[in-house]
């Protein structure tokens, strides 16, 4: 009975099976939550500091920035961005005599993540560097560093243990969102698993294993994060 | 007064544990405080905003609006509708998920913790699909079901759309509820058991009222944050504001203004949500520290 209802030969690698475009769907997947977790980071680096050491125009712009992304469901702002980043940037690319430019799904479903990940990214960093305490940076000042030495050799190091928690909540996150992106067709896991089981009519096992895929993926972070946080915690008391 | 401000603040950021921050991080959960709003470069800012509205009125088109208006309000309606029933389905659920990893025996704890991590561990989108295309196809194939009475409700999509919604709310609440459960100081269990309460009476009357209220914070965010997981519906052809808008796009190729429209509504639904909670939070009488 079993063995009639499943049919694993779909899962194979070579061409009759689907196996292989899975794993290159997830390969892509991956890409994207990689390029775009890294421009959140340093989205979320520029706006932690703006809304705490910038002036007050730079803090309400920040303000607005995380408001309007945390407020905008994610689907919404991935459909915002995706049009009007690709249109802003044929113009540009227009007003300049280049014609027009061909955007890869690639880089785009990067920026787009990039960008809503920037501002989950700033809250959390903020948080992280307001733990620090204010005398050593203060030292740091006293020791004449100009502000930016004082990011680089103080801040930083010293907030990082505290962001890392909330930092790989934000990369587990950025994996699931690039799900999101099926919606504007850009082929990643999601995508090519519901192509794949239109094609064959095998709903139940390709969504299922897409699902194991994401799991292994979330899985495989979560050892890595516990060993990154066990690192960046080795100079801490132990809890009690 | 700022600096004190700011220490306190950064003290309860870091007791939080890292699930909360990140719900924070990621959901608006206070608004913009009305004081100091009038300063001038507020002022000036305020004004290049409304230059912007202004534009954003007088030269894209909007002539499409009176006569979808009503479908638009159906939709916002359907999308409270999926939002609420999911929250307070999921909720109910969280609960015992929540409880029975803190104090339940071990197969209930692991069947616990399961749910929580496969549904955390997968996109939503995913969970979605998979229960609508896949259940979707699998049900026909029993007669036994296709006989049911239930069977009117399987062959539309929304059941669909609730049930993944609510696994999810209870998967992530159950996780923020668990640590609820355990954070209410053993004292306090203690006492109510040394009142002679039973353990139901112990459970409603002290239990479950001082985790909620420790939740109540974290709970706000969730909340928000299933808000805009309700747009995926759309995706598997509940009729919410999302796909009134999608369709809105399809019939009269406009590009931006439905989608800004709908940043708008998701927009003022997620400050109605705050308020909302603000308020009830108000009503529960703490100590102040």
């Amino acid at each position: 009975m079993t063995a009639d209802v499943i049919n694993w030969g779909l899962l194979a690698l070579e061409p009759p099976g689907w196996g292989g475009v899975l794993l290159a769907g997830l390969f892509n997947s991956i890409k994207i939550a990689i390029g775009g977790y890294s421009l959140g980071l340093v989205l979320g680096t520029g706006g932690a500091c703006g809304k705490l050491y910038g002036g007050p125009v730079v803090k309400d712009l920040m303000e607005i920035y995380t408001t309007l992304v945390r407020a905008v469901p994610e689907l919404v702002l991935i459909l915002l961005l995706y049009y009007a980043g690709t249109d802003v940037l044929n113009r540009a690319a227009a007003a300049l005599g280049y014609g027009t430019v061909n955007i890869s799904g690639l880089a785009a479903g990067i920026f787009v993540i990039g960008v809503v990940q920037g501002a989950y990214a700033t809250e959390v960093l903020r948080g992280a560097i307001l733990a620090v305490p204010a005398g050593q940076i203060e030292a740091a000042r006293a020791y004449g560093m100009s502000p930016l030495l004082t990011l680089r050799r103080v801040t930083l190091p010293a907030m990082l243990p505290h962001a890392i928690p909330g930092l790989s909540n934000l990369w587990l996150i950025s994996t699931k969102d690039t799900a999101l992106l099926a919606v504007v067709g850009f082929s990643e896991l999601t995508l090519v698993t519901r192509q794949a089981a239109g094609a064959t009519k095998a709903y139940m096992l390709f969504f299922c294993a897409a699902g194991a895929l994401y799991l292994l993926l979330t899985l495989v972070s979560n050892l890595i994060i516990r060993f990154i946080e066990a690192r960046a915690r080795r100079g801490w008391a132990a809890p009690s | 007064m700022r600096a004190q401000e700011r220490s306190r603040e950064a003290a309860s950021l870091v007791e939080l544990p890292p699930e909360e921050t990140t719900v924070d991080a990621m959901a608006l959960t206070h608004l913009p405080s009305a004081r100091g709003f009038l300063k001038p470069h507020r002022i000036v800012l305020m004004a290049i905003a409304g230059g912007l509205v202004f534009c954003a009125i007088w030269f894209l088109r909007w002539d499409w609006l009176p006569q979808y208006a009503g479908a638009l309000a159906w939709g916002v309606g359907v999308s409270l509708l999926m939002l609420a029933s999911t929250s307070i389905l999921g909720f109910a659920f969280a609960v015992p998920i929540g409880l029975v990893q803190v104090t339940g025996p071990w197969p209930l704890k692991a069947l616990a913790q399961g749910f929580c991590t496969i549904i955390r561990g997968t996109p939503l989108l995913l969970q979605l699909w998979l229960l609508y295309y896949g259940l979707g196809s699998l049900f026909p194939q029993f007669p036994a079901i296709r006989q049911s009475f239930l069977w009117p409700y399987l062959r539309e999509a929304w059941p669909y759309g609730v049930a993944a919604l609510t696994f999810s709310f209870a998967a992530y609440e159950g996780e923020v509820m668990r640590g609820a459960f355990a954070g209410v100081p053993r004292g306090e269990l203690e006492a109510a058991r040394a009142f002679g309460m039973s353990r139901w009476k112990l459970f409603w009357r002290i239990w479950l009222p001082r985790a909620v209220h420790r939740a109540l914070p974290t709970l706000n965010g969730e909340t928000v944050l299933q808000l805009k997981s309700t747009p995926l519906v759309a995706t598997i052809t509940v009729i919410d504001v999302y796909a009134v808008v999608s369709k809105i796009r399809q019939v009269t190729y406009l590009t931006y203004e439905p989608l800004l429209l709908l940043a708008l509504i998701y927009l003022l639904l997620t400050a109605l949500l705050v308020v909302a909670f603000r308020y009830f939070e108000n009503k529960i009488p703490t100590r102040s520290v």
